[in-house]
């Protein structure tokens, strides 16, 4: 999750004084008939984390090479820092990037790929040295200056791509997938070394991923990606808790969705409120929305299912739900309940196992209580 | 025991046709010419000892073994000093790393200066220290040194050429769409399918006076008068860079197309322009490649013998050549394989360099 800095909160795409680094104006990128972005536009601020995320073909590979310079937009133009970088040329742009194979020079030492970038710019012979001490140093890799890309392990590898991409301290640093080919430990790891390097180094990384915990572990915004357009562009909490479409929701994370019908209020209830007809004979679902739909227009109400209490007795609660277990999920800290409350409706509800699992009072076939708030859940009118 | 058997057979294989026949080859060297069958004398059938004893090594001094073997070990030499000066030179020259084209040629020509002036002091000293080695190199005919040079001058600007067509057809195959890569493979291999002969006497047809080049440079008005192609060196050359273009492109297609396209786009990334990320990065990386390529090429045209006969004039010197007309026309087979046997051991110095560069590789 997004953390907010111990003295602000990091949070310029609020600010409307603050001018991005990039911007995307309606950038639409097509490779002969297939249409990978469709005009798209997106701003990116400085110091930002930010996070494409996305199913494969989505489009997000595309939208980093063009940042980097080896695909040109179709239509639209890019704004890095007030200049159109769509005629800039990958060799001229103040931007690098991780590449996902890491693209280590093979015949050439730690060392010597760290300070490629640094040879071909203009920096005088001896501060290149300097600068790659103090990017091994970063990286922690200073043991393994001499070696060849081929002599390290795979976390090894990473960070010697991340120094070498770092070295020539770019506006915007690239990551394409940079943790995919590590295990899960060391991405873990990895993912806070590389929260920390962006801190301390201040430069804007765009990262992309189809892993959305990673994209929410790191990012500072987190843009969902589907078939060249963006679903929604948030801070990773805002993401989770409130997704604007059911595509969202349902792509991070776990959730249940429930189709239904929204009622028509009584006068003078809260006009917050919402009441979602989901099945002819059970009460109605209710619901909070900030601009609740017309009444009888169709929705999906959406409910995480770590917000969906389960108990055997009949709760009071806002929301009451009763059903059959008919699978569970155990996965050590938590369990995750597959309810059948209609017939056909299977709603999911998590549980944190307080009680070891043979002092488990609930079990296959219960008749159980599912409860949520009024507040729990978000209503989607697409 | 199975393990035995296995790693056995190849040392039986080298046994029974490489060894063997290279001690009868080494044999008959050793023997003088005779107007007999065999053509040579003496032979087992005068005795095991008494054939041991008439065996002398004149054919060697008569081909001036000793001259050939003072040159290539001048050639060797000097390619070591170059190999131990070049780096010293680049150093004092250039400090630090970066680098351009002209920083290396400076420097490639001074140390191959300064190893030549080396190899040339060592040969005085020597020459001046034992009076007895002039005797060693003395070349009673020149025929056969001159043809050992001229071999090797022919072989290295072949290998060259074959390396400048080779390389960009390489180079386009391995960047080719991969739907693409298997059919242009398929056409590089296709002229295997028909014979070598056949393929040397077409071009033949191609570079003769009245041949089908010279009537479709004439049609075109580009020459006045027919060009004389056929039977000089350059009608060698374009044979051997025909026939051994396979060899240099398959190895750097090889090399080029296990490349990792990513690399090419991370120079670029980081600052490289097409051409310096060709340099910095393509060409490091499919230089075992060219390496295999060249060794490939080189071996087999030191001796090569069809091309020269068929295509060269007979001013064209070639080892090989010599070789056969020592055979057939001169009948002198104990001088024809005393060419050989040196020319076997002149090529075992690539043959091994060629090992090690695959074994680097591995």
């Amino acid at each position: 999750m997004a953390q907010p800095r111990p003295d602000a909160v990091f949070a310029p795409w609020d600010d409307p004084a603050e001018v991005p680094l990039i911007q995307f104006k309606n950038v639409t990128k097509r490779f002969g008939d297939f249409t990978a972005i469709e005009d798209l536009t997106l701003d990116i601020y400085a110091k930002e984390f930010f996070a494409l995320l996305g199913p494969s073909g989505c489009g997000k590979t595309t939208l980093m090479r063009m940042l980097a310079g080896f695909e040109k937009p179709t239509e639209g133009s890019i704004i890095l820092d007030g200049v159109d970088i769509g005629p800039v040329p990958p060799n001229e742009r103040p931007v690098n990037m991780m590449f996902q194979s890491y693209a280590l020079f093979p015949h050439l030492t730690v060392w010597e790929n760290i300070a490629f970038g640094l040879k071909r710019s203009d920096m005088p012979k001896d501060q290149i040295g300097d600068r790659v001490e103090r990017m091994l140093k970063l990286t922690q890799l200073g043991k393994f200056a001499k070696r060849k890309p081929h002599q390290i392990s795979g976390g090894q590898r990473q960070r010697v791509a991340l120094a070498r991409s770092l070295a020539k301290a770019p506006k915007l640093l690239l990551l394409d997938e940079p943790l995919g080919a590590l295990d899960k430990k060391l991405r873990h790891e990895t993912q806070f070394e590389l929260m920390d390097i962006q801190e301390s180094t201040g430069t804007t990384f765009v990262i992309v991923t189809h892993d959305q915990e990673e994209a929410m572990t790191v990012a500072s915004r987190v843009a969902v990606m589907v078939d060249g357009n963006l679903a929604q562009v948030a801070t990773p909490d805002q993401i989770y808790e409130a997704p604007t479409s059911a595509y969202v929701a349902d792509f991070i994370g776990d959730v249940n969705l429930i189709e239904g019908t929204v009622e028509v209020q009584p006068k003078g209830a809260d006009p917050t409120s919402v009441a979602i007809k989901w099945s002819p004979t059970e009460d109605p679902i209710k619901a909070t929305a900030d601009t609740p739909p017309p009444a009888a227009s169709t929705v999906q109400f959406a409910i995480r299912p770590e917000k969906v209490a389960i108990s055997a007795e009949k709760p009071e609660a806002a929301n009451v739900m009763e059903g059959k277990i008919l699978d569970i999920a155990y996965l050590g800290n938590i369990s995750t309940y597959h309810v059948e409350v209609a017939p056909g409706l299977i709603v999911k509800a998590q549980a944190t196992n307080t009680r070891r699992i043979s002092r488990r009072n609930l079990t296959w076939e219960d008749h159980v209580y599912l409860s949520w708030t009024d507040t729990a859940g978000v209503v989607l009118s697409e | 025991m199975s393990r035995k058997v296995l790693i056995l057979l190849p040392y039986v294989w080298l046994l029974v046709f490489f060894l063997v026949p290279f001690g009868i080859v080494l044999k008959i060297s050793l023997s003088d010419i005779a107007l007999a069958i065999p053509p040579y004398t003496p032979t087992l059938k005068d005795g095991f000892w008494t054939m041991v004893a008439g065996l002398d090594l004149e054919n060697y001094a008569f081909i001036g073994a000793g001259a050939v073997f003072a040159g290539f070990a001048a050639i060797v030499l000097s390619a070591v000093m170059f190999r131990i000066v070049y780096p010293r030179v680049r150093r004092a020259l250039v400090p630090d790393t970066p680098n351009g084209f002209f920083d290396t040629a400076a420097a490639a020509l001074t140390a191959l200066a300064v190893a030549l002036v080396n190899v040339a002091l060592v040969v005085a000293v020597l020459a001046l220290l034992f009076p007895a080695l002039q005797s060693f190199v003395d070349v009673p005919d020149f025929l056969y040194f001159a043809a050992y040079l001229s071999s090797l001058k022919i072989a290295l600007i072949s290998t060259f050429l074959t390396l400048l067509i080779g390389y960009p057809i390489a180079y386009a195959m391995a960047r080719a769409p991969s739907h693409w890569r298997p059919t242009l493979l398929m056409l590089v291999i296709l002229p295997f399918w028909t014979s070598f002969l056949i393929r040397v006497y077409a071009w033949i047809g191609i570079l003769s006076t009245e041949g089908y080049l010279n009537q479709l440079l004439l049609s075109l008005g580009i020459i006045g008068e027919p060009l004389t192609i056929l039977n000089t060196n350059i009608a060698v050359y374009i044979g051997i860079v025909y026939t051994y273009l396979p060899f240099m492109v398959l190895p750097i297609y090889a090399a080029l197309e296990k490349m990792d396209d990513s690399l090419v786009e991370a120079a670029e990334d980081l600052g490289c322009t097409a051409l310096s990320a060709f340099w910095l990065v393509t060409a490091p990386l499919s230089k075992p490649g060219i390496i295999a390529g060249c060794f490939l090429v080189f071996i087999p045209t030191l001796g090569e013998f069809v091309i020269p006969s068929l295509l060269g004039g007979s001013d064209t010197l070639m080892i090989g050549k010599v070789l056969w007309e020592e055979f057939f026309n001169n009948r002198d087979w104990p001088v024809a394989s005393a060419v050989a046997v040196i020319l076997l051991l002149i090529l075992i110095i690539p043959i091994v360099l060629f090992q090690r560069n695959q074994e680097a590789d591995q």
